[in-house]
């Protein structure tokens, strides 16, 4: 009997401790502590604050250019022969992607707090490129960390950020992937304790940034609720996205979480499979640990080290994922699958073609598992998948894998 | 706490003179040089010793320290094995404090109460993981203290005095305030805001409070060691290892020799310190 009760509602966490279960934490140094503290406090007030309301709804509607539509993929589902097919278009926002959404809630708070210069990190950019926006758009300066893997593979994210005015500086470290830049804009963090607001892009990290992320990225699952309500009258048998560090797939899951009978399922990065190291896929085949001030599962070797992994997508390639899915796993809510990098080259050819969207290949990974369980849905069933990103940025490495000339 | 932590500082008060603390990463750049690096540093004048546990993400660290970590796992450092270190000294010195320093999660995989159990068999006095700030207590603090092992907190530059009790509260052993907001390797500040700083931590424990993070020659030691208890120095001891390795990154004849020359110098400093403190 030492299964843990289920809660009322699975939408009640954090605990004041940032705790989801025994995810979570605030595992950082000391001279971080005050400064997570401060966030803590001013977000709770904003989160309260009609104007604060008022002015990222105005931002929502002008800027990002919400809601993003749902859209009901005619011809993927024909061709499926199954499940009815909605996506949910973030890949429709400004800068292409849901990151946006987190970017325009943290630039805010940074200004309350008022703080003068931005940081972020960055995997595919998409993050990277959405925090220099947002830092354009309210005059601050931004300095962007990137792994020197990442620089080279998402080029055309590496050049937007300089036109923004952004200041991007590649990380040698490890693999030169997200973790590494993680890492480095964690040393500048501490470094310019004063002045400088981390806007970190996932649902990670110490608290209460898994919450705060989620809250900001919500607005997916709020809207796609209402609108699958409209269009079809019920919700949705099956909700489906892609985890990274999970914040598209926390901020779709979440409204759904009370809804006993929609079914929520998160697609790791399976890499090149899962026997050795060359995956990401952190709750399949990783164990719980502390990294980057949450304890979350992690690739790790029995000492504890952490892994590096692999994936395709650099937007997955993170060794953790967000404490909330980790949680939401382990009481069994979510279920997390992995889908091999060929798998997500094969989805992103087939959106291409059938429905005349170029997706990112982060998305792609939730779009394969997609085209492995909607054939055996009932017609009458639905499924809701989230489209993160659009996949320009990732035209070239898609040419050079497929054999293809520019 | 312990009781070598807290005879060395008496000790070491008696002479009139802050304690040498000197950092060094176990492994690095292999277990036995490492061991030897050790055994040698209480005669070249190091009063307590800072074990460090190699992590793959040193997220405080400048590349100085994060390389050293690095050459230590490529070794084939483990937790284990930094626990070894540890025991293979003791069997020449039950009088040496050392304590472990590193990140939370090679000890959380490990296990907490295990790695109590070993730390304690191994004959360590205190902990330092940088990651667990006092509002994560529960995780190791707490059975720490229980076990009798000194859970050693960080201050810094960012703790204020209304957050200077909180981080007190569990702290034993000693002290360990950073010198500035930044990680290991960065340029040391003025002396005299430091002097400031630990004057403001005084007046909240009676704890000794050692000074860290950027002291790098024996005038850094000398100055700071005017006003705290302790100095401890730790980028410039991994430099020094880090230049004397061959090509390849293995040993070089002279690795263990270029430590002791450089912890002498430093313990020439600290030595000086209230001498200055006097004038
Ligand atoms: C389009 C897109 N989707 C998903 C992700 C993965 O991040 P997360 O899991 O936080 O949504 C990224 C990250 O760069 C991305 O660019």
């Amino acid at each position: 009997m030492n299964e843990t009760p289920k809660p009322n509602s699975f939408r009640a966490g954090p605990d004041e401790d940032g705790r989801f279960g025994i995810f979570g934490g605030r595992f950082v140094a000391e001279t971080l502590m005050p400064l997570i503290l401060d966030l803590q406090g001013e977000w709770e007030k904003a989160k309260n604050d009609p104007a604060f309301q008022a002015e990222l709804a105005d931002l929502g509607t002008h800027y990002i250019g919400r809601p993003s539509p749902l859209y009901f993929a005619e011809r993927l589902t024909e061709h499926l022969g199954g499940a009815k097919i909605y996506f949910k278009r973030e890949e429709l926002n400004h800068t292409g992607s849901h990151k946006i959404n987190n970017c325009i809630g943290q630039i805010l708070l940074a200004k309350r707090m008022g703080k003068t210069r931005i940081i972020a990190e960055t995997g595919a950019g998409q993050h990277g490129v959405a925090s220099a926006t947002v830092a354009a758009r309210f005059g601050f300066p931004c300095v962007v960390y990137m792994g020197a893997t990442d620089v080279e593979r998402q080029a055309p994210n590496v050049f937007r950020m300089k036109l923004l005015g952004a200041e991007v500086i590649p990380v040698t470290a490890g693999n030169g992937t997200l973790k590494d830049a993680m890492n480095e804009a964690l040393r500048d963090w501490v470094t310019n304790v004063e002045d400088t607001y981390y806007l970190i892009g996932t649902a990670a990290g110490p608290h209460p940034y898994p919450e705060l992320v989620r809250d900001f990225q919500s607005v997916i699952g709020k809207e796609a609720r209402e609108q699958i309500l409209e269009a079809e009258g019920r919700l949705p048998d099956m909700v489906i996205a892609a985890v990274g560090g999970g914040s598209n797939a926390i901020g779709i899951f979440h409204p759904f979480l009370d809804d006993a009978g929609v079914q929520i399922v998160g697609v790791e990065a399976g890499g090149r499979g899962l026997q050795g190291v060359e995956h990401c896929a952190s709750i399949t085949a990783g164990a719980p640990g502390v990294l980057h001030g949450n304890r979350t599962y992690l690739l790790q070797d029995h000492d504890g080290q952490i892994l590096e992994g692999h994936s395709v997508s650099a937007g997955l390639d993170y060794p953790g994922i967000g404490p909330e899915h980790s949680w939401l796993h382990d009481i069994g809510r979510a279920e997390y699958v992995p889908i091999m990098d060929h798998e997500a080259l094969d989805a992103f050819q087939v959106l291409t073609r059938l429905e005349g969207i170029i997706p990112a290949l982060e998305p792609s990974h939730a779009l394969a598992e997609v085209i492995k369980r909607a054939p055996k849905m009932r017609k009458d069933q639905i499924i809701v998948m989230n489209l993160s990103g659009r996949g320009d940025k990732d035209i070239f490495t898609v040419a050079k894998i497929l054999g293809m000339d520019m | 706490m312990t009781v070598r932590m807290d005879k060395r500082f008496a000790a070491v008060k008696a002479e009139g003179r802050p304690a040498l603390v000197t950092y060094f990463m176990g492994g690095d750049p292999d277990f036995d040089t490492s061991l030897g690096i050790m055994k040698a540093l209480p005669g070249a004048g190091s009063d307590i010793i800072e074990l460090g546990m190699p992590f793959s993400d040193p997220m405080a660290d400048g590349p100085a320290v994060q390389m050293a970590g690095q050459r230590a796992l490529k070794s084939g450092q483990t937790l284990s094995k930094t626990l070894d270190l540890a025991a293979k000294f003791r069997e020449t010195d039950n009088d040496t404090p050392i304590v472990m320093m590193g990140y939370y999660n090679p000890i959380y995989v490990y296990g907490v109460d295990k790695f109590l159990d070993d730390a304690i068999a191994a004959g360590i006095d205190g902990l330092i993981v940088v990651d667990l700030p006092p509002e994560m207590d529960d995780e190791l603090c707490i059975p720490a203290l229980a076990k009798g092992i000194n859970f050693i907190r960080l201050a810094t530059p960012t703790t204020d005095d209304k957050r200077l009790p909180t981080v007190l509260k569990n702290t034993s052993g000693f002290v360990y305030y950073v010198s500035m907001n930044g990680i290991t390797g960065s340029a040391l500040p003025d002396p005299s805001l430091i002097a400031g700083a630990v004057k403001r931590i005084k007046g909240h424990t009676d704890l000794p409070v050692c000074v860290g993070f950027g002291v790098k020659t024996a005038d850094h030691a000398k100055a700071i060691g005017a006003s705290a208890d302790g100095v401890v120095v730790g980028t410039a001891i991994v430099q020094q290892i880090a230049g004397s390795l061959t090509k390849d990154g293995k040993a070089g004849p002279d690795t263990v020799a270029s430590v002791v020359t450089l912890v002498r110098g430093l313990a020439t400093g600290v030595r000086a310190a209230r001498l200055v403190a006097a004038e």
